[in-house]
This record gives structure tokens, C-alpha cells and sequence, in this order.
């Protein structure tokens, strides 16, 4: 079962009252951009065993989407965070480093 | 505003009662909340203090409850919604914000026993632990596969929320949680 924290009510809600939405930090290219960016940002997605980024909804309580950061293999959340931000907060990245040294998502590391 | 049709029109008796409230007023107003000029207009029609995240307060015959960082639930008499409503619209003047009477979308139910704890506790994933969830709460969540809204008037009396379209599956489950013969005496 997981528990993520809601940053938005603070609420420690589990899986249940929750829906998911995919991964977290998908950029969307603009006008003039390539097929292959176009393509990337439809269908090209991580399937990591270890750390994850994913979006969650608090479908069933306050409403709100946000960000939660995971290992995909023990399930061990490693924090939430704001959906208005474009990368994982320092604090986030610092506290994954210390439990999995040299972990790499994306340009994130 | 719409006849409505009460699903329950008995309560139901089990170790815990289980009954449809009467229809009760309830506005949702989306804003700002965290602004204080906002809070301030706001404060000169909803007579109660605002309420904090995940809580609900009371004055009277008004109760407000934090749906979400910019969402009240403002619950009063079926009788002065229509008059509240434009107090609001009135005193937020040109403000952003948003004001819907769901008076009728919406149904209430009492829980009413020693264990409506228990009771909730059954359908929802919520901690509801003495000590962990106290009169005052407001929380939002499931009832089974509904959403819904509940909190604590005391001890043993519980108000749970939910949309009138699924009013009689909610009477349902929470009767047959109540059941006499179903109790789990978790906390006694």
C-alpha cells in the first residue's frame, strides 16, 4: 500500500483515494519544434526500477494534483511536492542522494 | 430550487443509528483564501472564524469546512441560502472568486452511537483512532468507492456528506457497517 502526504492538506492519503497521473516533468515542446521532440513528449516514457517521478491526484479529497517522488522497487516514497514546479525541490534530490547514491531520472541526477 | 426526494425516510437502527438529515443550505465558494482582503469581505457575511486546513468550525446555525486550499464549504439553513448567497456576492464584489448554491446536489447523513467511529472507520480509508481524529476534523475522502466528507459533532455523533445521485448507496453501506451484530469494538 502506498501513503503519500498531500502538500496541498496535509493529508496522509493512501493509494485508494488517489488517482494516478503518469510521470511527472513531461516537457511539451512548442511551435516549430520536431517531430521527434513531438513524439518524445507523447509516447517516450521511463520505466525505471529504483527511483521514480510521478504525478498523483488527490481525487477523493482535496482535489489538488502533485508531484511524488518513489522507488518503484520498494515502494519507499521519498517525498511530495508542488505540481507548479518544474524540477524535484533541492531538498528532495538531497534526501534520494543519501539513500541511493548515484541515481540518475531524466537530466536529474 | 428542486423538490427533493429523501432516499432514507427511516432512519435505520443498528449499533449505530443511521439517518438522513433534513435539507440543510450549502454553498461552495472557491477564492483566494490566502489573501487577506479577500478573508476580510468574506468575513462580513460568514459569521463563523475560518477554518483552518482539514477542519471545520461552527457558530450557531453556520458551520464553514476547508474543502481545499481554495475552496469553504458554508453549510446553514435551507431557509437562508438563497440570502447568504448574495450577501456573499455582494461583499466579494469584484473579487475573483466563485459562489454555487449546492444545496440540492448535495445530501447529509447523522451518525449517531457510541462507535460511529468504528462505522466510519469500516468504509473509509481514514485513521480514526481517538486522539487522532477529533471533533473539529473535516476531512474529505471515500466511503466505499464514493466520495464523500465527514467530521465529528462529538463523540458520538457524526456528519458524513456526499452527492445526492449515490444518496442511497450511501444510506446502504453505512447501514450495513452499522448492523447490529457488526461491531468490531475497536476502541471500547
Amino acid at each position: 500500500m502506498l501513503i503519500l502526504n498531500c502538500p496541498y492538506c496535509g493529508v496522509d492519503a493512501e493509494e485508494t483515494e488517489l488517482s494516478p497521473g503518469g510521470e511527472a516533468h513531461l516537457k511539451r515542446y512548442g511551435p516549430g519544434s520536431s517531430d521527434a521532440d513531438f513524439e518524445d513528449y507523447l509516447f517516450q516514457r521511463e520505466n525505471p526500477k529504483g527511483v521514480h517521478f510521478e504525478r498523483w491526484r488527490h481525487a477523493n479529497g482535496c482535489g489538488k494534483w502533485f508531484h511524488a517522488a518513489r522507488c518503484t522497487m520498494t515502494l519507499e516514497v521519498f517525498g511530495t511536492y508542488e505540481a507548479q514546479s518544474l524540477e524535484p525541490p533541492k531538498s528532495i534530490q538531497k534526501a534520494i542522494s543519501k539513500k541511493r547514491p548515484g541515481w540518475s531520472w531524466r537530466e536529474f541526477s | 430550487m428542486s423538490n427533493s426526494i429523501s432516499h432514507a425516510n427511516t432512519p435505520f437502527d443498528g449499533y449505530v443509528t443511521v439517518s438522513e438529515d433534513a435539507p440543510s443550505g450549502m454553498l461552495t465558494l472557491r477564492g483566494d483564501l490566502s489573501s487577506k482582503p479577500f478573508v476580510t469581505a468574506l468575513k462580513k457575511s460568514v459569521s463563523t472564524d475560518m477554518p483552518a486546513s482539514c477542519q471545520i468550525v461552527h457558530d450557531g446555525q453556520m458551520s464553514v469546512g476547508w474543502m481545499s486550499p481554495d475552496e469553504l464549504l458554508i453549510l446553514t439553513a435551507y431557509d437562508q441560502v438563497a440570502g447568504l448567497e448574495a450577501g456573499l456576492r455582494k461583499s466579494l464584489g469584484k473579487r475573483h472568486f466563485l459562489v454555487a448554491d449546492v444545496s440540492d446536489a448535495r445530501v447529509s447523513f447523522t451518525l449517531s452511537g457510541d462507535k460511529v467511529r468504528e462505522v466510519i472507520a469500516k468504509l473509509a480509508p481514514v485513521d480514526l483512532a481517538p486522539g487522532h481524529f477529533a471533533p473539529g476534523a473535516f476531512r474529505r475522502t471515500r466511503f466505499g468507492q464514493i466520495s464523500a466528507a465527514f467530521w465529528l459533532i462529538s463523540e458520538t455523533e457524526a456528519r458524513v456528506i456526499c452527492f445526492r445521485s449515490v444518496a442511497e448507496f450511501m444510506f446502504n453501506q453505512l447501514s450495513t457497517a452499522a448492523h447490529l451484530g457488526g461491531e468490531v469494538d475497536l476502541w471500547s
